[in-house]
């Protein structure tokens, strides 16, 4: 309980994971909320990685959660603008609305 | 050990709750808000076991960049104004149970595969990267960063670069109706075109009207 080991460190990033998924599929309200329950899911990842690279004492782990870092700045970057275009077509992000897909 | 312990818990608690509160809160503003927070809780919990370099860098790039992107877009297009709430909406709720059914199905699954793994026998013999306890952390991130993975480095690089150019294109606007310079035409311009010499006759004048 007081030994705080590895396993900790990854309930830890499986609760953030399981959380963000949760935000992704419920959410109807707007799409920023999923973009940033993506965010969410790269942060478990990037704990994950963290933990590990400490707990057994390999550097590498780290190494990756910096491209990790890299990759989801430009992934909110891109999806941000995305929206931004979006909104000024269609003028609504409301998930609800956004069906032309017919999907 | 204790003091760990209390730190993990307090951090990992405010992780958590925050968490959840971006997924449910109604505000979109709020949602942003805890995002920073469960940010900077988590870069409190990296800070503490030993990866300061990373942490920090979570605060300056998440905190400082993303999070401050997310709160310039969620102001500029004006979602807060759009009167909806976050699950109960006009539809049915039909998609509520089954997205929690699916995501604690994947949360039991994650927990499954922690509780039963356990380390290769060789793995700490294989060729791995040892933190050395002499350099810091932010040392020996740079050591290796640097030589062995530069082209991922680079490539990193090459990516927030696209990602710029990208953002700037989908973003980009042309109003009709501005006066812009353009160089082109104003360098191509001759001398021929631009300049015309009218001999003017006594005590008439001239017409330029052309």
């Amino acid at each position: 309980m007081f030994e705080i080991g590895l396993g900790h460190y990854l309930i830890l990033a499986a609760i953030i994971f399981a959380i963000g998924l949760a935000g992704v599929f419920l959410n109807r309200k707007n799409i920023i909320v999923i973009l940033m329950s993506i965010e969410l899911i790269l942060l478990a990842v990037n704990i994950n990685l963290v933990s590990f690279s400490i707990f057994i004492n390999d550097l590498t782990g780290q190494i990756f959660t910096l491209f990790i870092l890299t990759v989801a700045a430009a992934e909110a970057a891109i999806g941000l603008a995305i929206i931004v275009v979006y909104y000024r077509n269609s003028g609504t992000i409301r998930v609800e609305e956004i069906d032309q897909l017919k999907g | 050990m204790i003091v760990h312990a209390i730190f993990f818990y307090t951090f990992s608690l405010i992780a958590v709750v925050s968490a959840i509160m971006v997924t449910v809160s109604k505000n979109t503003v709020h949602s942003v808000f805890f995002l920073i927070l469960d940010f900077i809780s988590i870069s409190c919990l990296f800070i503490m076991i030993g990866a300061e370099f990373l942490g920090m860098i979570m605060l300056i790039v998440y905190v400082g960049a993303v999070a401050v992107l997310f709160l310039f877009v969620v102001m500029m297009l004006n979602v807060v104004q759009q009167k909806n709430t976050s699950f109960e909406s006009d539809s049915d709720g039909k998609h509520i149970p089954i997205g929690l059914l699916i995501s604690l199905i994947i949360f039991f699954e994650l927990i499954i595969v922690i509780g039963g793994w356990k380390y290769k026998p060789d793995l700490l013999n294989s060729i791995s990267l040892n933190i050395s306890s002499e350099l810091t952390n932010t040392h020996s991130l740079g050591y290796v960063l640097y030589t062995d993975y530069i082209h991922l480095f680079q490539l990193s690089g090459i990516i927030l670069l696209v990602a710029m150019v990208g953002a700037i294109v989908l973003t980009f606007r042309k109003r009709s109706g501005l006066k812009r310079q353009s160089y082109f035409k104003q360098i191509s311009r001759e001398k021929v075109e631009g300049v015309d010499l009218v001999t003017v006759d006594s005590k008439k004048g001239v017409n330029i009207d052309v």
